[in-house]
């Protein structure tokens, strides 16, 4: 293995959108959506490309906290799926967006990831690979979503649970990635979004994003239960070994339930979900980034770090920061 | 079968004296959706069987009879 983690950040949208809000238009309350997902407002981007320049902030931010300048990355990496564009890439988007902050004109490998709610985990394997390659000495790891605009904003079961959020990992050789796993059961029908279609020849409905939330709870707990003990055995580990457990904020049922089923402490799963909703790939990223920041995470820490959804896919790792 | 289940479902609910009977329904146990599929996977694994949850199960009764299904 080789990477570590050597700066991040991360950057919301202006606009936050309390769950009180959501029932003006929405056939909901705060008190059920607090009980059932956990969460009291979330982040929503206010035009359609502030992604882009919430993904640029939050990458200068974690050069700057690096010491480093632009020039030092040699690859950019982003896990999205909600980009403001289908192409060009994400991180080609960032890439310009950094050149005018920074003035310059780096031109270095800039290239998406899609492995939905995974994502993250997704790219640091990626990142991972490349940078045993040999093909990158500095990697930008950029993981954004605007969630809000694949939402159907009538449907009150999955329009509630999602937000918006940009964050940036700057990843640099290191010995500090112990274990990585990333999966795929490839199921589509629990949770998914059609492309739109619209052609003289094939055409859909307009599509958004569509879960079956009782499955997907129940792919959640059992695949978080099962990639944790894995990681554990794998490495000869004891869960007291482990200082946090950093799960995908998908829903504070999900990781109360997998807690419950490993039979491990509650402080050692934190969360932001209550303030962020689900923001996708991005949602590990950000709450890593808060726990740096709020110094609850300290250097030598072990972390496992566990992403899962769409495709029911998963990605687990163990790093120490 | 019951009776198992009533353990199962007094340790989910932390409470010994959960009164349950065939007839009680998941609302009148105060269990959500969610819930539900927490309790269904504690089941799974108390009488090691796999559950679909294709179709909605609202009541102790319904639960036995898809235990007994996925039993067959």
């Amino acid at each position: 293995m080789g990477i570590k983690i050597i700066a991040t950040a991360s950057k919301m949208p202006a606009r936050t959108v309390t769950n009180c809000e959501l029932t003006e238009f929405l056939d909901t309350s705060d008190e059920w959506i607090t009980s059932m997902t956990g969460i009291k407002a979330r982040g929503v981007c206010g035009s359609p490309d502030e992604l882009t320049q919430l993904a640029a902030e939050a990458a200068k931010i974690a050069l700057d906290r690096a010491d480093m300048s632009l020039s030092e990355i040699d690859t950019i990496i982003c896990a999205t799926m909600s980009g403001d564009y289908l192409m060009p890439s994400m991180a080609c988007c960032v890439l310009e967006q950094l050149n005018t902050l920074y003035e310059n004109k780096r031109d270095c490998p800039a290239y998406d990831i899609n492995a939905a709610c995974s994502g993250f985990v997704y790219a640091l394997d990626l990142a991972d690979s490349v940078i045993a390659a040999g093909k990158a000495k500095n990697i930008l790891l950029v993981s954004a979503e605007m969630m809000s605009r694949a939402l159907n904003w009538q449907d009150r079961t999955t329009c509630i649970l999602f937000g918006d959020g940009a964050a940036a990992t700057i990843l640099t050789a290191g010995d500090n990635l112990k274990y990585i796993r990333i999966t795929a059961e490839a199921q589509i029908k629990p949770l998914f979004t059609k492309a739109n279609t619209n052609t003289p020849f094939a055409a859909s409905e307009p599509a958004f994003l569509e879960m079956q939330g009782q499955n997907v709870y129940r792919f959640a707990v059992k695949t978080i239960e099962r990639e944790i003990n894995l990681a554990l055995t794998t490495l000869n580990l004891q869960p007291d070994e482990i200082d946090f457990f950093l799960l995908h904020q998908a829903n504070t049922r999900i990781i109360e339930g997998a807690q419950t089923r490993l039979k491990l402490p509650k402080h050692k799963f934190p969360t932001n979900i209550q303030n962020h909703g689900n923001m996708s790939a991005a949602s590990i990223p950000v709450l890593l980034d808060e726990l740096i920041t709020s110094k609850t995470i300290q250097p030598g820490n072990r972390l496992i770090l566990l992403g899962f959804g769409a495709g029911m896919t998963c990605g687990t790792a163990v790093l120490d920061y | 079968m019951l009776e198992k289940i009533i353990k199962v479902l007094r340790e989910y609910k932390s409470d010994e004296s959960l009164q349950v009977t065939e007839n009680s329904t998941f609302e009148e146990l105060e269990l959500d959706s969610l819930d539900l599929v927490q309790l269904v996977m504690d089941v799974e694994e108390a009488f090691d069987v796999t559950i679909e949850m294709e179709t909605p199960i609202t009541t102790v009764a319904e639960l036995m009879e898809t235990i007994k299904k996925a039993n067959a």
